[in-house]
């Protein structure tokens, strides 16, 4: 039987959330922002109004002001999104058990079984979303996943684009080939390098010259691009097992000295370790994220001996990542720790050869076991690392100010 | 028109459903609800919001209560 996937993307959806509660700012520019202070200074999300005079979502607010002077900036509310989001998915839910979300506000739906036209089924939706959220979504409707993602960014807001086998090549071919699912800014200009401007292009181009060109991936995306994609929509169930844990910041000044990554990197690793300990699990991957003032940025990652929990491991790790990688020609803007490959603590693993180095481990988890109680007790700085005390750098608390970024613009959605 | 949050008398009956019985106004007057003729999800493009809607007779009048999370709300002139 052929498949019937929805993709649903609720619209400018932070900001259509604040309009919702506040309806004076309905008809006002307005533009969900990060902290400027803590130069998290972007736009996040924006309404209609905004989007009319040519707001753009990462920009920053200085540049979106130029554009429109009387633009209101507010502050995110993490706590309502997540609840207009998971009430939305409770919707997506009624009718099939197979829910997938991307980000807060996007998600796959498999309606296969459900015994309604691809058509029926998306306008329902749309229907349901506006009659009880008061949230417009825009919706493809399609036979695979990656045509469904990209029907839906092509009716906004609140439309419904249907992509069967009889009209891809009409509807997805002629648009360019970066609104293909996974081609970013570095694969577009491979592509575009050798004439590859359209996602029609790439579907009839020579499976060996992607495959030298791309690797893998090569073959991945021309199937992609012929709509031959068999992935099934996930269980809601299978998706909240988590894949990476990890933190990222942007620090108050640029950081120049060792010193000061070593601060930061020391802070971030205790969000993370605290974290992965809530949920009881242990990471065999660290990475690190660098980016510097001219915002160039880079990864690295790194295979731990044993999986671990430990802030000071990760930390460890994260630090001879960084010293062995960065040339300090230029000062660091952000840095991000994040645990990959992650397993539940306590499952079977191979010891070391050396008790001695065990019980050390066994040791270092009760101690931040009790510090995580007491921070959970009297706040997250109660007991802080003594090269923190005095440095400006670590002066944020990264477990609460956990920002969610909207799926639309991560640029590498596997690290934050 | 604005949003009104108001404090409710309700009742959990053995499945878990909650019926409003009686709100208290924000100037302090009481009234009961005689009659909940419709609950469903909805949202309150009026004053902003959404949540459980309850169409509730209230003094002889149908309005709408609103019950996001643990607040209750009604759409004020």
């Amino acid at each position: 039987m052929e498949r019937k996937i929805l993709h649903a993307d609720l619209n400018n959806f932070y900001a259509s959330v604040e309009c919702l509660l506040h309806p004076e700012y309905r008809n006002v520019p307005l533009a969900v922002t990060g902290d400027p202070e803590k130069r998290h200074g972007i736009v996040l999300s924006k309404n209609e109004a905004a989007k009319v005079l040519g707001v753009k979502t990462g920009e920053v607010i200085w540049k979106a002001r130029q554009k429109c002077g009387e633009l209101l900036c507010i502050a995110p509310h993490f706590d309502e999104y997540m609840h207009f989001s998971r009430q939305m998915r409770e919707i997506y839910r009624r009718y099939s058990p197979r829910v997938e979300p991307f980000g807060l506000d996007e998600a796959w739906v498999d309606m296969t079984e459900s015994g309604l036209a691809l058509q029926e089924a998306a306008d329902l939706f749309r229907a349901l979303a506006k009659e009880e959220l008061g949230l417009t979504i825009s919706v493809g409707a399609s036979f695979n996943k990656v045509f469904a993602k990209l029907g839906s960014d092509m009716k906004k807001p609140d439309g419904t684009t249907v992509i069967t086998r009889e009209n891809y090549r009409e509807k997805v071919w002629p648009l360019p080939v970066e609104e293909l699912l996974y081609v970013g800014p570095a694969t577009k200009q491979k592509l575009n390098r050798v004439g590859i401007m359209t996602i029609g292009a790439l579907a009839n181009a020579d499976p060996r010259a992607l495959r030298s060109m791309l690797g893998k991936w090569g073959d991945t995306l021309g199937a992609y691009a012929r709509g031959e994609d068999a992935a099934p929509v996930a269980r809601t169930d299978e998706v909240s097992l988590v894949k990476s844990v990890g933190n990222s910041a942007t620090t108050p000044r640029d950081l120049c000295t060792e010193e000061d990554v070593k601060c930061l990197v020391y802070l971030l690793s205790e969000s993370v370790a605290s974290r992965l300990r809530e949920q009881g699990l242990e990471a065999a991957v660290v990475s690190i994220s660098v980016r510097d003032d001219r915002l160039y940025t880079y990864t690295r990652q790194s295979k731990l001996k044993t999986p671990t929990c430990l802030s000071g491991v990760i930390a460890q790790t994260a630090m001879e990542l960084f010293l062995k990688s960065y040339l300090w020609n230029r000062p660091v803007r952000s840095l991000g720790v994040a645990c990959s490959q992650l397993s539940s603590a306590g499952a079977e693993r191979q010891l070391s050869c050396f008790d001695q180095e065990e019980r050390t481990q066994e040791a270092r988890k009760n101690l931040e076991n009790t510090i995580d109680g007491l921070r959970r007790r009297f706040g997250n700085r109660v007991v802080v690392r003594a090269m923190m005390v005095k440095s400006d750098v670590a002066q944020g608390d990264p477990k609460r100010d956990h920002v969610i970024y909207p799926a639309g613009f991560q640029e590498k959605p596997e690290f934050w | 028109m604005k949003k009104v949050y108001v404090r409710v008398l309700a009742e959990f009956d053995e499945n878990g459903m909650i019926l409003p019985r009686s709100i208290r106004w924000e100037d302090g007057r009481r009234f009961t609800v005689d009659e909940v003729a419709d609950v469903r999800p909805a949202a309150s493009t009026k004053v902003g919001g959404s949540g459980m809607r309850y169409a509730c007779r209230i003094a002889g009048k149908y309005v709408y209560l609103f019950r996001d999370r643990s607040r209750w709300f009604m759409e004020g002139k």
